[in-house]
């Protein structure tokens, strides 16, 4: 049940990041760290007083960047490039698809500040479309972990796992209830939050606490849910996603993103192919976004616990 | 090598680029004129590589940022022997791996590129590896001078004085001729030197087609210790096609039967 998940503290996504960048350096003398100017946003500080000589500075030119990370490959190294998600994709798409992408480098792209919850800095910053121009991308792997102990140990998995990455994350404090140790985590796998019949809701990044909020209201209403966090949009474990469907007959998904190119509609995509049903789409509906505290944004935007359950009640609703 | 066999291999290898472009009725011919002869400088006198060493940490690279002049690379890097000759004759065709810009499935070829503004950054790259793997290998890259303005360039100019990479050579193929005209018409970059000078580059200009001139300005890599070195070479867009050199019309055309043996005449007639 969905009431039984304990929340352990509450800490920023980017903070994970930090503490897991330290972590991967330490273990492997490959990984390497880039940074266009935000290495205090990006929490980078102990990897750069310990690994001084395997941090480059690139100033605010993001393009250049992505070009020396691939560059910089060569050797084994595995670069880890920091930016805001929307500096990390929108503005170097070009030097991701021919540099990193096509060539086949082995770069990860960390993205912090990404969607709604950047908060006031407004529109400029706020990318809501970041998953869907990485996951077209042939070969990129796309994951999008829901809390500070999930990023710290995607931040991790990342380093052992050949091939371009864009791990995307955020800025705000959220809850923090994944296990500590990261055990709970596998890169490509989907993780089941709770077994239900009544309706599927497939959630990643923050709204998977959203999601938990919305199944727990929706538990209380006496309805069985099937809470999925699936925190690696590409490749997508279909199966996961199938198997929950064929059970309970229609899905909700939750993202911090446009729900055009998104989370919502990789798993429309697989469901129509293989399990067609009710689905419904909550996400941002092709907008940009503006300033505002997360959650003013967030309710704004319908991306709060009552709109995943009422999407819910609509795809239950739905069903033949 | 010497002088004289460098610029008859010059010679050969502007025939084979040639007959390469007119099999597959496609590539960029002008732009492949203008730069083999530093091509040919490259892989016979400067560049520690070979299809021996190519898996070697420690190889020279090569990043061909202008990748549209495929051609020339291709000739040359069957002269060295990293693939068939023969090869070629599939260039551009569907399932060649001969495609119209450089790819790695190719060997030989370090990286894709094609697009533009590319090449630069990923010599930043290699070379900032070098410098914190301690080896002792150099990075080389072939810059258009219609991409020079590409933003992503003087960023990776900024960076390259920046970190001091008195490994990297950057060289303009200066044939002053792009897509849509002059590059003076274009997009006026000059004057480069002082320009690549303020960004802490050491610059050196040379005859982008002066086979001695070509090889005693790369014998004096790094210009300066604790700077990045940049060739503007000035070249002729077409050069050793007489109606080709100077009319960008050649910058993607290809030349018809009768164009084609003439050319070949041309180049027979060069007296070395």
């Amino acid at each position: 049940m969905l009431k039984d998940i304990q929340v352990l503290n509450e800490k920023e996504t980017r903070g994970g990041f930090g503490e897991g960048i330290y972590a991967a350096g330490k273990a492997n003398e490959n990984v390497v760290v880039l940074t266009a100017d935000l290495a205090g946003s990006l929490k980078l500080g102990p990897f750069i007083k310990d690994f001084p000589n395997r941090f480059v500075q690139c100033g605010i030119a993001e393009a250049n960047m992505i070009g020396i990370a691939a560059g910089l490959t060569i050797g084994g190294k595995i670069p880890y490039t920091t930016t805001f998600a929307n500096f990390s994709t929108g503005r170097v798409y070009d030097q991701i698809r021919q540099s990193v992408a096509y060539s086949g480098k082995n770069v990860k792209i960390c993205a912090s500040h990404a969607g709604l919850t950047l908060g006031e800095d407004g529109a400029t910053h706020q990318i809501l479309e970041d998953i869907g121009l990485m996951k077209m991308l042939p070969g990129m792997t796309v994951i999008v972990p829901c809390d500070f102990n999930q990023t710290k140990a995607a931040t991790i998995a990342i380093a052992d796992y050949n091939g371009p990455v864009y791990l995307r994350f955020g800025r705000p404090k959220w809850p923090n209830f994944t296990k500590e140790d990261g055990s709970d985590f596998v890169i490509g796998k989907a993780q089941q939050l709770s077994e239900g019949t009544d309706i599927s809701i497939f959630a990643c990044g923050h709204m998977v606490w959203k999601a938990i909020e919305a199944g727990r209201i929706l538990e209380e209403k006496g309805l069985s849910v099937e809470l999925i966090n699936i925190h690696t949009i590409k490749p997508l474990d279909e199966a996961a996603i199938i198997a929950s469907v064929k059970k309970t007959g229609c899905a909700v998904t939750c993202e911090e993103h446009n729900i055009l190119g998104g989370l919502g509609e990789s798993v429309s995509r697989v469901l129509s192919s293989n399990c067609p049903a009710p689905v419904e789409l909550v996400g941002t509906k092709d907008t940009f976004g503006e300033s505002g505290k997360p959650e003013e944004l967030l309710k704004k935007y319908g991306l709060e616990a009552v709109d995943i359950v009422s999407a819910a009640e609509k795809a239950i609703s739905r069903k033949k | 090598m010497t002088a004289k066999e460098l610029k008859n291999r010059s010679v050969n290898y502007r025939k084979k680029i040639l007959q390469y472009i007119v099999g597959a009725n496609a590539g960029h011919t002008g732009g492949s004129l203008s730069c083999i002869d530093i091509l040919n400088v490259l892989y016979n006198h400067v560049l520690n590589v070979s299809p021996a060493n190519f898996s070697s940490p420690d190889r020279d690279r090569y990043i061909q940022s202008k990748g549209h002049t495929v051609e020339a690379l291709y000739v040359v890097l069957s002269d060295k022997g990293f693939f068939p000759e023969q090869d070629l004759e599939t260039l551009c065709r569907y399932q060649s791996n001969y495609i119209g810009h450089p790819t790695k499935k190719v060997n030989g070829v370090e990286q894709n590129t094609g697009a533009l503004g590319h090449g630069l950054p990923m010599a930043v790259g290699n070379a900032l590896a070098a410098k914190m793997d301690d080896r002792d290998f150099r990075v080389f890259t072939l810059l258009g001078d219609g991409e020079l303005p590409e933003g992503s360039n003087w960023e990776a100019f900024l960076t390259g004085s920046h970190y001091k990479l008195d490994n990297l050579c950057a060289i303009l193929d200066y044939n002053k001729l792009q897509i849509s005209g002059t590059t003076a018409e274009v997009c006026n970059t000059e004057p480069i030197d002082a320009k690549l000078e303020s960004f802490g580059w050491s610059v050196k200009h040379v005859d982008g087609h002066d086979i001695e001139a070509l090889i005693s300005t790369f014998d004096a890599l790094p210009f300066e210790a604790g700077k990045p070195s940049f060739i503007i070479a000035h070249t002729v867009k077409g050069k050793g096609v007489s109606y080709m050199e100077h009319h960008v019309k050649w910058h993607h055309g290809v030349p018809n039967e009768q164009q084609y043996q003439q050319a070949l005449e041309e180049l027979d007639s060069v007296t070395i």
